[in-house]
């Protein structure tokens, strides 16, 4: 059975990385979780992509982080921080989407 | 190596942001070797880089900078601040070397303190262009010298080197422009022989103060230990503790890259990194590496006006209007375009529309909107405010009366909380120069000394 994200990761953020990029973090809630979501790519830039409605390119980096038991996803940002059409200036209420991945 | 121990007091992550007095005595109690706090970001936008504003209260700069300043001198404790002003260009060091000034003569304080100033001059940087030692950081465009003359103020984020040069002169406080945020934190102990890896992975911690203990705060203070092959982080106040989970999430912060982080001159590698818990709150930090890169180079930061701005905020709770808000919204934009005889003036137009995209924009992956009510704020961004306020009120009053398809109510599709209903909000700045220079290993950056003699500047 699928189960939610929610269950298994404690921070799920997001974040401006300098005013060019966005940057998410999902921290799970042990070193088990974190190996599961690794092992099985749960996290790839496909699904990344398919969630976000963006294009694969947009994507710069993942990277798992073992020390803090967390991967990291640095996209592309729509524009730069501030510029015309701006919604979220220190891209921080970007993360929402994350909450529907199952796993 | 002079000691076997560095402590590094960080009183509050952006100077300004303020901390409990407890929790900074506490700091003070365990002696520490230095006091230093990052002063600035751009997270808050383009804005105060380009309009030289700061974006920290001066009440609250005032009153965190005299708790470091008053302890530093009586202690004879180093004091640095980096990134001065917020922005950190010569606008924002100015403005924060004069609450300095008035600390220094409020409490007739004798110190003596280097001023370094970080912005680049325009020429400088065009001919880094000519010379194509000009490199674009990820997504940004090229650098064209058009930018350069269209932005305001030019910084760049100085490394420690020019910290050390001012400290090398025995300055008591240090006063810098924009400065890599770890800066501060590790120049007076990589001068001192300490490992640059691990005071700038320290720094690049403490900058955020007790932001990365649990739970976090924006406003406490934090301490970190450097020994010769460590470093150990703990808080300050009793409430909060350092985790092994804490730091290490934090090195993930607002970073593109955990395990490379770039700065001036080359990058912390966290790959050999390791974290332990050694009790009552404290984590101890193993094998970061300061890997210097080949050639040395600063990032340089700025912005240009692009117009200026008024705003009116409005919302609307009718059920079919909501229903068909995008169509609506873009019958409004093209009747103000028949009105105003020109086919672009709607592009200076944007509609934010909390309840549907507002937060995300155009990453918004919700098609459907489920509220019963939206608030949606105009905004008119014009070359001048005269512009900006005549397209904000034709804007405003058209999407007020304005008889969409199955309109029922027709008194006026928009409730306004406030009257005046439209804001004229100034000048709007974009990020202009985000690009990394390669300065060919020459000095750029040189401070000034002043001294201050029972409150009175020499």
């Amino acid at each position: 059975m699928k189960r939610n994200i929610i269950e298994a990761a404690k921070v799920i953020r997001s974040k401006n990385s300098g005013p060019y990029e966005l940057t998410f973090d999902i921290m799970f809630k042990s070193k088990e979780y974190f190996e599961h979501f690794k092992e099985n790519k749960i996290i790839n830039k496909k699904m990344f992509a398919e969630l976000y409605k963006i294009p694969e390119e947009d994507i710069m980096v993942i990277v798992w982080f073992a020390p803090a038991n967390a991967v990291k996803v640095t996209i592309k940002r729509p524009i730069s921080s501030g510029a015309p059409g701006e919604t979220d200036i220190y891209g921080a209420q970007q993360h929402a989407p994350l909450f529907n991945i199952e796993f | 190596m002079t000691k076997k121990e560095f402590k590094v007091l960080s009183p509050t992550a952006i100077l300004g942001y303020g901390f409990p007095e407890s929790s900074f005595k506490r700091g003070i109690e365990k002696k520490p070797d230095l006091i230093a706090v990052d002063a600035g970001s751009t997270d808050p936008g383009p804005f105060y880089l380009g309009a030289g504003k700061a974006f920290t209260d001066r009440e609250f700069v005032k009153r965190d900078l005299k708790y470091m300043i008053c302890a530093g001198v009586e202690h004879k404790i180093p004091v640095v601040v980096g990134t001065a002003g917020g922005s950190g260009a010569d606008v924002h060091l100015e403005w924060c070397r004069q609450i300095v000034e008035e600390i220094a003569k409020e409490n007739k304080l004798s110190f003596s303190m280097a001023v370094i100033p970080c912005d680049v001059s325009k020429e400088n940087v065009k001919m880094a262009i000519d010379e194509g030692r000009i490199v674009p950081l990820a997504y940004v465009p090229e650098l064209t010298k058009k930018d350069v003359d269209d932005t305001t103020y030019v910084v760049a984020q100085i490394g420690t080197d020019p910290i050390i040069e001012a400290l090398k002169d025995g300055c008591d406080v240090v006063l810098a422009g924009r400065c890599y945020d770890p800066a501060c934190f590790a120049a007076l102990p990589i001068m001192k022989g300490y490992d640059p890896g691990l005071a700038l992975h320290m720094g690049k911690i403490l900058e955020c103060a007790a932001i990365a203990a649990t739970p976090g705060s924006g406003s406490d203070c934090a301490m970190g230990t450097l020994t010769e092959d460590s470093f150990i982080l703990e808080a300050l106040s009793p409430d909060r503790n350092f985790t092994c989970e804490s730091a290490a999430a934090h090195t993930l912060y607002e970073k593109t890259d955990p395990y490379h982080l770039p700065g001036p001159g080359g990058e912390i590698n966290l790959e050999n990194c390791s974290f332990k818990d050694v009790g009552n709150g404290r984590v101890e930090v193993k094998g970061s590496k300061f890997v210097p890169t080949e050639k040395f180079y600063l990032k340089l930061e700025g912005a240009k006006c692009i117009g200026y701005r008024t705003i009116s905020i409005a919302g609307t709770h009718d059920p079919i209007m909501i229903a068909n808000i995008d169509k609506v919204l873009q019958e409004v934009k093209d009747r103000i375009n028949v009105i105003s005889g020109d086919s672009k003036r709607s592009d200076n137009l944007f509609f934010h529309v909390y309840g549907k995209n507002g937060v995300m924009g155009s990453l918004e992956p919700n098609p459907n909107v489920k509220s019963h009510e939206l608030c949606i704020v105009i905004e008119a961004l014009c070359p001048t405010q005269d512009q900006a306020n005549t397209l904000c009120s034709v804007a405003r009053s058209t999407m007020l009366h304005y008889g969409y398809e199955g309109r029922v109510s027709t008194a006026g599709n928009l409730a306004f909380p406030f009257s005046p209903s439209d804001i004229t909000v100034g000048k709007v700045f974009e990020f202009s120069i985000y690009h990394l220079m390669d300065t060919k290993n020459q000095v750029l950056f040189k401070h000034r000394i002043e001294k201050y003699e029972n409150g009175t500047r020499k």
